[in-house]
């Protein structure tokens, strides 16, 4: 299977003060979530083509975690309280 | 059970045992049970002062607690509530408290609510059972949380089925593991309906 790095763009932030880093919504691999349920998941919550929800679903499940989205704090927080609701265990915290 | 298979024009059908019916009614009970809002202890003050009883209070701020009142800041002790409601940051607790305090007591409702759909659409005989899409998704979502309810008291890891191939038809725990890879195929089955 695909071990490629996740396809999510995120701004190029190392030269960046703290304030303008983007903050990530973070998927981490758990041993009881189906694969075909997380490819799902990122389909119906955030729209993605299932090509897109496949990778970063084998991301998750070889890498441990994987970035499945990228932008301001309210809205990563408002992406955790949904995945949580489908009982991924996602987290948030600005990049860095 | 037959697997569940996509209905025209949206939703899932299946078909359960009455035995099987039974089983999941008794698994999703247990979860309401579990995430009822209000179910574990009251908040004890921990984190920043906010709300009500914060001295003065700011108007707006005791709205928010009159109408939205804070849950815990912490972590719950049961490891299974601790998956069911994780923390949102990994590594900042205090943001994580603030967190929980303001967003848990809505996805206990959320997690309640779709149990309760879910019992509401599965018939104690069972039989044909056919689920529109919203209740499909309601099983989903409940199915999960059971699975990784009994997949956390079972300290289930990425080798399951190596794990299960050890046990010994008479250990106390192969009738568990056995009904956490029947909820795995339900729940692949409806993915794969849905999808």
């Amino acid at each position: 299977m695909s071990t490629a790095p996740a396809e999510v763009d995120l701004p190029r932030s190392a030269n960046k003060p703290v304030s303008d880093r983007p903050w990530v919504t973070i998927v981490w691999n758990d041993p009881v979530n189906l694969m075909s349920y997380v490819t799902y998941v990122f389909q119906h919550v955030f729209g993605y083509p299932k090509k897109k929800a496949t990778k970063l679903m084998l991301d998750v499940h070889h890498k441990g975690k994987a970035v499945v989205a990228a932008g301001a704090r309210e809205a990563m927080e408002h992406n955790v309280e949904v995945l949580h609701g489908y009982g991924l265990w996602a987290t948030v915290r600005q990049d860095n | 059970m037959e697997p569940f298979r996509s209905v025209r024009g949206g939703g899932a059908r299946v078909w359960l045992a009455a035995a099987e019916a039974s089983l999941l009614r008794n698994l999703v009970s247990q979860i309401m049970t579990l995430v009822e809002p209000g179910a574990s202890d009251p908040p004890s003050g921990a984190g920043p002062s906010r709300g009500p009883s914060a001295g003065a209070p700011d108007d707006l701020d005791a709205l928010e607690a009159m109408l939205y009142p804070p849950g815990a800041a912490q972590t719950p002790e049961d490891p299974v509530l601790a998956r069911l409601l994780p923390d949102a940051y990994s590594d900042d607790p205090e943001a994580a408290g603030e967190f929980r305090k303001y967003t848990e007591p809505a996805l206990r409702s959320a997690k309640y609510e779709v149990a309760r759909q879910m019992l509401d659409t599965l018939p104690e005989a069972g039989g044909r059972i056919q689920l529109s899409n919203a209740e499909a998704l309601s099983w989903l979502k409940a199915l999960n949380d059971v699975r990784l309810a009994l997949g956390v008291r079972l300290g289930v890891t990425e080798e399951f089925e190596q794990d299960w191939a050890k046990l010994k038809p008479d250990d106390p725990q192969w009738t568990a593991y056995e009904v956490y890879a029947w909820l795995g195929a339900v729940q692949e089955s409806l993915v794969q309906a849905l999808a």
